[in-house]
């Protein structure tokens, strides 16, 4: 139970995981982890229009994330908490030691970033960034849709997830 | 793309092949396909999705758009762009009775042929059979 999904993806909720993973893993609530969105009145009730009504969404910012994952964790529902980039991601994770896997779910093109996936660009610093979690026991793979093999990190970062 | 965009009045958006597939069908059935210029989100950021639909409203000047589903980044970004132009007519779950619909009203503002289309296709999903004892 608790939550079952540690995601980035830069378009934060949308089909994939709503459907994809919200299906098949039986979620009924998501925690989008974005200082902006946490701020927006306007952006939370757009994201909210996209899901189903029997699914919560909660928007926090890094730090209130921080507080409240061990709320989550110990929620007898399952639930996925998302992220639209790594550095967010890497923010919060060092704030809890809650988290011990992060699913790459989509990371797209953008000035600078070189492409490791057809869902998967990443820059330098963000590729440091990924490595530094990893080198702190964090299981980083990649992996859009359940369906999918999960890619791990060097699979990713080698390019060998492109053959 | 759609296969041609002579006369568009509304785009289609989705996921995958979602849009050229329903839009083909139409061109099948009806042969206006051209009603419609097509989209797909695959493998675009939510900002691509955005921009893509933007420059495809502009391009046709187009105030309607049918999407898949709900949560799908293209019906967020059809809700960004509602947010700066509130014209926009947007139609969720849309289906190929949707469209088929859509195509043949051309004698009222598209708005107003999207909104009796969403109708329609809400219409179409009906289920049959089921009774106990079947295979």
């Amino acid at each position: 139970m608790a939550i079952e999904l540690f995601r980035i993806d830069d378009r934060l909720i949308h089909g994939q995981v709503v459907v994809g993973w919200g299906q098949p893993l039986d979620l009924t609530f998501i925690v989008l982890v974005d200082d902006e969105v946490a701020s927006s009145e306007w952006e939370q009730e757009l994201y909210r229009m996209g899901v189903p009504p029997e699914m919560d969404v909660h928007f926090h910012t890094v730090e209130e994330a921080a507080e409240r994952l061990s709320h989550y964790q110990g929620d007898d529902r399952r639930g996925a908490l998302l992220t639209g980039d790594i550095e967010t991601m890497a923010r919060l994770i060092d704030r809890t030691r809650g988290i011990t896997r992060v699913n790459l779910g989509g990371i797209h093109h953008r000035a600078g970033r070189t492409q490791r996936l057809r869902y998967v660009f990443l820059a330098p610093d963000e590729e440091k960034a990924l490595r530094a979690l990893a080198a702190r026991g964090i299981d980083v793979s990649a992996q859009d849709v359940p369906a999918a093999r999960p890619l791990a990190l060097n699979e990713v970062l080698s390019g060998e997830g492109n053959r | 793309m759609s296969e041609s965009d002579v006369g568009a009045r509304a785009l289609v958006a989705g996921h995958g092949d979602f849009a050229a597939g329903l839009v083909s069908a139409v061109g099948q059935i009806t042969g206006r396909g051209d009603a419609f210029v097509t989209m797909s989100n695959r493998d675009m950021s939510a900002g691509d999705v955005e921009r893509a639909m933007r420059e495809q409203l502009d391009g046709h000047a187009l105030e309607v758009i049918f999407t898949d589903l709900p949560a799908g980044s293209c019906t967020m970004a059809a809700r960004r762009l509602q947010r700066e132009r509130p014209a926009i007519v947007l139609v969720t779950g849309a289906n190929l009775a949707t469209l088929l619909d859509f195509v043949f009203h051309t004698d009222v503002p598209a708005s107003e042929a999207a909104q009796h289309a969403a109708e329609k296709g809400r219409a179409a999903l009906v289920v049959t059979g089921g009774a106990p004892g079947g295979h």
